[in-house]
C-alpha cells in the first residue's frame, strides 16, 4: 500500500489483508442433507474481502459505502469486536491479536468505538455517571474516590453539564446521548476511535454540534478516527483521507480533496454525482442503473461491472487490484490500471 | 415555477391549521396555525427537524390524526372538497384515490403476509369496479412506471423478498395506482442509499411532470429539497417560519433559523478547506436544542437560540413578505421586508 510511504512513520492501526466471511453455522444433519443434495449448499457472505487499511497517528480516515458494503464489519474488525477470518490487525506495529490476553487487554483500551444508536448502547438502568465511570473503574484507571470528579470532567469535556451525572439515559435528547456515548468511549483515554455512523441519527443542527465536538476533541486530545458513514458530506467535512467500499472491497482510497475533486473509480464518480447537494435549482437526476447486488451472490470479476457505464469484457472476468493512479490515490478499476 | 397560486385551482388549500393535544388543562399544539397551498404539478418541500410538527402536518392533511389529537382549521379544501367537518366516509373517498401517502418505512404501507399483487389489486378495487385481470394489468403498469424492470414476476413476490429500495418503489407504485391529485411523502428516501435515493427522486420528478400530480415532500434534508422542490416551507416548533421559492429561500434565507440550518449542513461549505488536512474545520451551529412540545417558549419559539432576538420577540411574529412569494415569520429578518 502506498499509504504509509508518504510520511514514513508507523501507522497507528493497520489492517493487513483482512477478510471476514459470515456463513450459516450448520449442524451435522444440515451438512449431510446438503451433501446428498436435499438442501442447497450453505451460503456464505464475504462481508470484507482482502482489505488493507493503514491509519496514521492523528489522521481521520473516512469510510464510505452503501448499506451492505461491509463498512461496519470492517469497523468492528478494526476495534477487535469481530475477529477477521483472514488477515491481521496491527496496533503500533504489533500484531495485537497474537499477544497474551493481559497485554492485549491493556492495548485494546487504546481503541474504542462509538455506535450509531447511543440509546441502544447505553444501559437504561445505569445513571450517566455510572455508565461513564464503569470502564475506567474496571480497568483500574480511577479509584472510587476520584469517580465523581472524573465523571464531572468527562461530561464537561463533551459539552454537557456536570450535574447531569445522576440522570438516566432516557432523560436526554438524541444529541446529548451521542455526547454521552462519546464521553464513555473517551473515559479509558483511547488514542483511536472508530465512529460507526455516529451522527447519522441526529438532526442537522445537532449533527453540526457533534461534528464540531469531534473536531475539537481531535485537536485537544490528538485523537485518530476511523469515521464510518454513508453521508458523503459528513465524511468530506471531517476526514483527511477517504476509503470507498463496494461489496466488501475497497475500490478507491485517496486524500479527501483528491477523492472529491478527481474521483477515479466509476462507482465513486456515481456516488458523488448522485448525492444531493445544496446547489439550488431543480436538477435532473441521471441515476446509476440497478441496485446493490446481493452480497450472497456478488457479480464475478469487478463487483461493480453490472452497474458500471464503462464495463468492458475483462471486468466480468477479473477483479481489478487496488493500484496507485496518482500519488496517494489508489483505485481498483481496469480503466485506470492499463 | 408555480409560485403564482390560484385558490380555485389549488389541489390543497389550508389556512390556520392546528393540531392540538389536550394535556392537564392546556392544549399542546404540535402544529400551530399553519397555512399551505399546493398547485397541480407543484412540488412543495416541507423541511424541519424532529419534533417540528412536519409529520403531524402530513397526517392531518390526510385526516389521519386520531383522538386525543384535535385538528382545527379556518380553511381546509382538498381536491375541491371542503374537508373541515368531513367524516370518515368522506375521507375514505379521497384517501388512496385523490390523495395518497408514502411513508418513510415502506413496511408501514405493505402487509408482510400478503403478496404484492394481492395488495395492489385490493387498492384498486377499493375505489374502482374493474375485473381482476384488468386490475393486475394496472398494477404491473404502475410497477413499471416506478422503474421495476420485471414487473409481472415482482407481483408474485412477498414484501420480504424485495430489497428496501424495491419495497419503497412498490409503496410509491401503490400510491400512484389511482392517479391521485396529491401525494404526501413523509421522508420516503431517508432510509435508502444514495444511489437508490437518486433513482427514486428521478422517478418521482418524471412522474409528477408527466401526470400533473402535486407533491408534498416532507424531509429534514435541505439538499433533497434543493434538488426536487419548487417551493419550500421551513417549520420550527410547529410553525412555518419561512416559505418561498426554493432557490430564493436557500440562496437568501430571511429567517435566522433557515440560515442556521444551511450553515449547519456540512455540504454547504466544502472545497475550500478540502485539502488542508489536520486543521480543525468547524461548522457554524445553532446553539441549544429544539424545544420539546410542552416546553416551547412564548412568542417566537426560536428566540432562545437566536442571536438577533430582542424584547419584541416575546410576541409571535406574523408572516411578512420579503419578496413576492417569499415570506418570513421574524421581527429581525436577514432580508429587508417589502412594503
Amino acid at each position: 500500500m502506498s499509504v504509509g510511504s508518504t510520511t514514513g512513520t508507523m501507522p497507528l492501526l493497520a489492517l493487513q489483508g483482512v477478510s471476514k466471511q459470515f456463513g450459516s453455522a450448520q449442524g451435522w444433519l444440515e451438512r449431510g442433507a446438503a451433501r446428498l443434495g436435499w438442501l442447497p449448499p450453505a451460503g456464505s457472505v464475504q462481508a470484507v474481502d482482502q482489505v488493507d487499511l493503514a491509519i496514521m497517528p492523528g489522521e481521520v480516515v473516512g469510510l464510505v459505502g452503501e448499506s451492505g458494503c461491509g463498512k461496519s464489519t470492517l469497523g468492528r474488525i478494526a476495534v477487535g469486536l469481530t475477529p477477521p477470518s483472514a488477515g491481521e490487525r496491527r496496533w503500533c506495529g504489533e500484531a495485537i491479536d497474537r499477544l497474551p490476553a493481559s497485554e492485549r487487554r491493556r492495548l485494546q483500551l487504546g481503541i474504542q468505538m462509538i455506535f450509531q444508536d447511543p440509546y441502544a448502547s447505553l444501559n437504561p438502568r445505569l445513571t450517566v455517571g455510572e455508565l461513564i465511570a464503569e470502564a475506567p473503574r474496571v480497568h483500574g484507571l480511577i479509584g472510587r474516590r476520584e469517580q465523581g470528579e472524573f465523571v464531572a470532567r468527562s461530561l464537561q469535556g463533551v459539552g454537557l453539564d456536570a450535574t447531569m451525572a445522576s440522570r438516566y439515559p432516557h432523560q436526554f435528547s438524541g444529541g446529548q446521548r451521542a455526547r454521552i456515548g462519546i464521553a464513555r468511549a473517551l473515559a479509558v483515554r483511547p488514542a483511536f476511535l472508530v465512529c460507526d455512523e455516529a451522527v447519522a441519527a441526529l438532526d442537522v443542527s445537532v449533527q453540526a454540534q457533534v461534528l464540531n465536538l469531534f473536531a475539537d476533541l481531535r485537536e485537544q486530545l490528538g485523537l485518530t478516527y476511523l469515521f464510518i458513514s454513508h453521508d458523503l458530506a459528513v465524511v468530506r467535512h471531517l476526514a483527511d483521507r477517504v476509503a470507498v467500499m463496494y461489496l466488501g472491497r475497497v475500490v478507491e482510497m485517496a486524500r479527501v480533496g483528491e477523492l472529491f475533486g478527481r474521483p477515479a473509480h466509476p462507482y465513486t464518480q456515481a456516488l458523488l454525482a448522485e448525492a444531493p447537494t445544496l446547489k439550488v435549482g431543480k436538477r435532473q437526476f441521471i441515476p446509476i442503473q440497478g441496485e446493490l447486488p446481493s452480497p450472497l451472490a456478488p457479480p464475478s470479476g469487478c463487483h461493480f461491472h453490472p452497474r458500471c457505464p464503462h464495463a468492458m469484457p475483462v471486468c466480468s472476468k477479473q477483479a481489478p487490484a487496488l493500484r496507485e493512479v496518482a500519488p496517494g490515490h489508489d483505485s481498483a478499476c481496469h480503466l485506470t490500471s492499463g | 415555477m408555480n409560485s403564482v397560486h390560484n385558490a380555485a385551482q389549488a389541489v390543497l388549500e389550508v389556512t390556520g391549521l392546528s393540531v392540538g393535544f389536550a394535556q392537564r388543562g392546556t392544549v399542546l399544539r404540535a402544529v400551530d396555525d399553519i397555512s399551505l397551498h399546493i398547485a397541480p404539478g407543484e412540488v412543495l418541500g416541507l423541511v424541519g427537524e424532529s419534533g417540528s410538527g412536519k409529520s403531524m402536518t402530513a397526517y392531518s392533511l390526510l385526516g389521519l390524526v386520531e383522538p386525543p389529537g384535535q385538528v382545527s382549521a379556518d380553511t381546509f379544501r382538498l381536491c375541491g372538497k371542503e374537508m373541515r367537518a368531513a367524516d370518515e366516509r368522506a375521507w375514505r373517498q379521497l384517501r388512496g384515490r385523490r390523495i395518497a401517502m408514502i411513508f418513510q418505512d415502506p413496511m408501514m404501507t405493505l402487509n408482510p403476509v400478503l403478496r404484492i399483487d394481492t395488495q395492489m389489486v385490493e387498492a384498486i378495487h377499493a375505489h374502482r369496479r374493474v375485473g381482476r385481470g384488468a386490475a393486475l394489468e394496472m398494477a404491473a403498469a404502475a410497477l413499471q412506471r416506478v422503474g421495476i424492470a420485471d414487473a409481472p414476476a415482482r407481483l408474485h413476490a412477498y414484501p420480504h423478498q424485495l430489497s428496501g429500495g424495491m419495497r419503497q418503489r412498490v409503496a410509491i407504485a401503490i400510491a400512484l395506482l389511482n392517479a391521485p391529485d396529491l401525494i404526501v411523502a413523509d421522508e420516503p428516501t431517508t432510509a435508502l442509499d444514495v444511489t437508490i435515493q437518486a433513482q427514486i427522486l428521478a422517478e418521482m420528478q418524471a412522474l409528477c411532470q408527466a401526470s400533473g400530480t402535486a407533491l408534498l415532500w416532507i424531509t429534514h434534508d435541505l439538499a433533497v429539497v434543493a434538488a426536487l422542490a419548487d417551493r419550500v416551507c421551513v417549520m420550527y416548533a410547529g410553525r412555518i417560519v419561512e416559505q418561498g421559492p426554493v432557490d430564493q429561500v436557500l440562496a437568501q434565507p430571511a429567517h435566522p433559523y433557515t440560515r442556521g440550518l444551511l450553515d449547519s449542513t456540512p455540504a454547504a461549505a466544502p472545497s475550500q478547506h478540502a485539502d488542508n488536512a489536520g486543521a480543525t474545520r468547524r461548522l457554524s451551529t445553532i446553539p441549544g436544542l429544539p424545544p420539546a412540545l410542552g416546553e416551547r417558549p412564548e412568542g417566537c419559539a426560536f428566540r432562545p437560540r437566536c442571536a438577533r432576538a430582542s424584547a419584541a420577540c416575546l410576541q409571535v411574529p406574523a408572516l411578512v413578505a420579503v419578496s413576492p412569494g417569499h415570506e418570513v415569520r421574524c421581527f429581525h429578518p436577514l432580508a429587508r421586508v417589502s412594503a
